[in-house]
């Protein structure tokens, strides 16, 4: 449902007929979406086999590819987007990530769940344990996510990289919501930025 | 042939093409006329709109699928993926495998009668490139009315056919499926390549290629380079689980002075000998040479991404994890090029133990990428 949420709004922010790359792509539901709605020219880049199945039966451009292998074969501004969902937590090198995507892409959009959430503290102060939820099914030591950050977290990575913030979305478990722009840090389940250099 | 294969082309038949119209070589030399056996399995629809072209490897043939006889006890090279409910479902698509031109298995090569001395061509066949092969499976498309191949399909050397054909002629080719190719060999390859040629060379018999006049044929030479090929077209692990030190004859006890066979080398023997009763040895010149001579991008220059600009097909490039002659690496090269001049590319590593010819080979994995881009192929007639 929250992924859902995200990509309706990268939906309103991707220009028609841009030149877009997807990092962690899954079933390319977004790039389906993106194809469909706005005439981009997606291409996904996945490591799951699965999932690489489904993008090829939906007819979209996909490459098997290992991200934590960074990006080194594309070219400079190469793509005039690159955006990655509910990836960015699980790479090896998020940092180095980012810097990348805006290498190779004039802008990005990243979207990924915060940490800083109220369930999550409220879950780690009251049980002492990580936490564990519908969006977040892993146990420590099995999660794919191993580098969670909160929306405070990103944004000062985004400063300390010079990194300019053109717009930012904070999602609860039923989308947006005025309150939740109050105190994001606390009431987001999910932020997604659109960033350039 | 086995009754309980339901999802088998069945029984099939070659047909002969004889084209009377002189072939412009790459080399610059023309063949006046030539013939290409060839097989078709299912029905072209009414307007001609669902035709697959296979193009075949080094030592393939014109026979990709079914049986030639109710006694047949081995399939085409390519039954796996072609055949009614296989990826390449012949119940939507019409299926055409040819046995290129330069081949032995009864398409003009070497083995064939030179009209001009009236003996068999033998070295004097014509150096072919990948692109002479490729104009020439167009006249056999054109002949059985297929203007627009609904895919170019091919592995290995006939990924490289399968490439070309989409630069050729890039409005004839609405989808092309790239298998455990490469846009150049390396130098490695071509080494391996050499090796093999020298082998044949070097035998005796091999009479500077003119062994048919002598009424012999360099069948060691043809054997070891066979054998040489072989290994390297499975993976070191692959060779191993297969065979390890299992010994065929012979042992290491002490006081034993026998001689010890050890599996791997009857294997090789074999594949040897089987292989260099069928296959012609300037064949196997000629092939390994339009290996070694492809460059997509030779006249693009050297630019992959200048090359395939001239492309509209939409691509699927698979590569196999353990395959080092033709690695995942060269794969994606294609892959990446394709992306950079904005083509429709789907892109799959597939894990296999199988080395090079895990592209002929049964994986789960392989067969559902494979059928997931087939089926996206619109096979419908227009009205």
């Amino acid at each position: 449902m929250s992924l859902r949420i995200d990509h309706s709004i990268i939906e309103k922010w991707v220009a028609p007929k841009s030149r877009l790359l997807d990092l962690g792509c899954g079933d390319g539901s977004l790039l389906e979406l993106l194809r469909d709605n706005c005439r981009v020219e997606g291409y996904g880049l996945e490591i799951g086999a699965e999932e690489i199945n489904r993008c090829i039966a939906k007819g979209l451009n996909v490459l098997e590819h290992n991200l934590d292998e960074g990006l080194t074969r594309f070219n400079d501004k190469s793509f005039d987007l690159v955006i990655m969902t509910q990836a960015l937590q699980t790479m090896r090198f998020p940092h180095l990530v980012l810097d990348e995507m805006l290498r190779v892409g004039r802008e990005c959009i990243i979207a990924f769940p915060n940490f800083g959430h109220w369930k999550a503290r409220w879950h780690l102060a009251t049980s002492g344990r990580m936490p564990v939820s519908d969006l977040l099914p892993y146990q420590w030591y099995d999660t794919p996510n191993i580098h969670f950050c909160t929306v405070r977290d990103f944004e000062v990575l985004c400063a300390e990289k010079g990194i300019k913030i053109l717009r930012r979305e904070v999602t609860g478990a039923h989308g947006t919501h005025a309150l939740i722009d109050l105190a994001p840090n606390l009431l987001a389940v999910n932020a997604i930025y659109h960033l350039s250099k | 042939m086995p009754k309980s294969d339901t999802n088998s082309v069945g029984l099939v038949t070659p047909q002969i093409l004889d084209i009377d119209e002189p072939l412009s070589l790459a080399c610059g030399r023309v063949l006046p006329r030539y013939q290409l056996i060839y097989e078709t399995y299912g029905q072209l629809n009414a307007d001609a709109s669902n035709a697959v072209l296979i193009c075949h490897a080094l030592s393939g043939t014109h026979h990709a699928a079914g049986f030639h006889s109710e006694s047949d006890r081995k399939p085409g090279w390519w039954d796996h993926y072609i055949g009614p409910g296989k990826p390449i479902d012949t119940r939507r698509f019409f299926v055409v495998a040819v046995n290129n031109l330069g081949g032995c298995a009864g398409s003009t090569g070497p083995t064939s009668i030179n009209p001009d001395t009236g003996k068999p061509w033998g070295p004097d066949f014509p150096t072919l490139r990948v692109r002479d092969w490729v104009h020439s499976q167009a006249k056999l498309g054109e002949s059985l009315g297929i203007h627009t191949w609904a895919a170019v399909v091919g592995g290995s050397l006939g990924g490289m056919q399968a490439m070309r054909w989409a630069l050729e002629y890039p409005d004839r080719v609405r989808h092309c499926v790239v298998i455990a190719s490469a846009m150049k060999l390396t130098a490695q390859n071509i080494a391996f390549n050499e090796t093999a040629r020298n082998a044949i060379m070097s035998d005796p018999n091999f009479c500077d290629g003119d062994y048919l006049a002598h009424h012999t044929s360099p069948k060691n030479g043809l054997a070891t380079a066979r054998m040489i090929g072989h290994i390297t077209y499975m993976s070191g692990d692959g060779l191993g689980e297969k065979f390890g030190r299992a010994l065929r004859t012979g042992s290491f006890a002490q006081g034993s002075d026998e001689l010890v066979e050890f599996q791997v080398q009857s294997y090789l023997r074999y594949q040897g000998d089987v292989f260099s009763d069928n296959f012609d040895a300037n064949t196997y010149v000629l092939m390994t040479r339009a290996l070694d001579y492809f460059d997509l991008a030779r006249e693009y220059h050297d630019d992959p991404v200048a090359a395939f600009a001239h492309a509209s097909a939409r691509f699927l490039v698979v590569s196999f994890t353990t395959d080092w002659r033709f690695s995942p690496e060269r794969s994606r090269e294609i892959a990446h090029a394709l992306m950079a001049a904005n083509k429709s590319v789907c892109y799959a590593e597939i894990e296999s133990n199988f080395g090079h010819d895990a592209f002929l080979l049964p994986n789960p994995r392989y067969e559902q990428v494979f059928r997931n881009f087939m089926d996206t192929i619109d096979t419908e007639p227009r009205t």
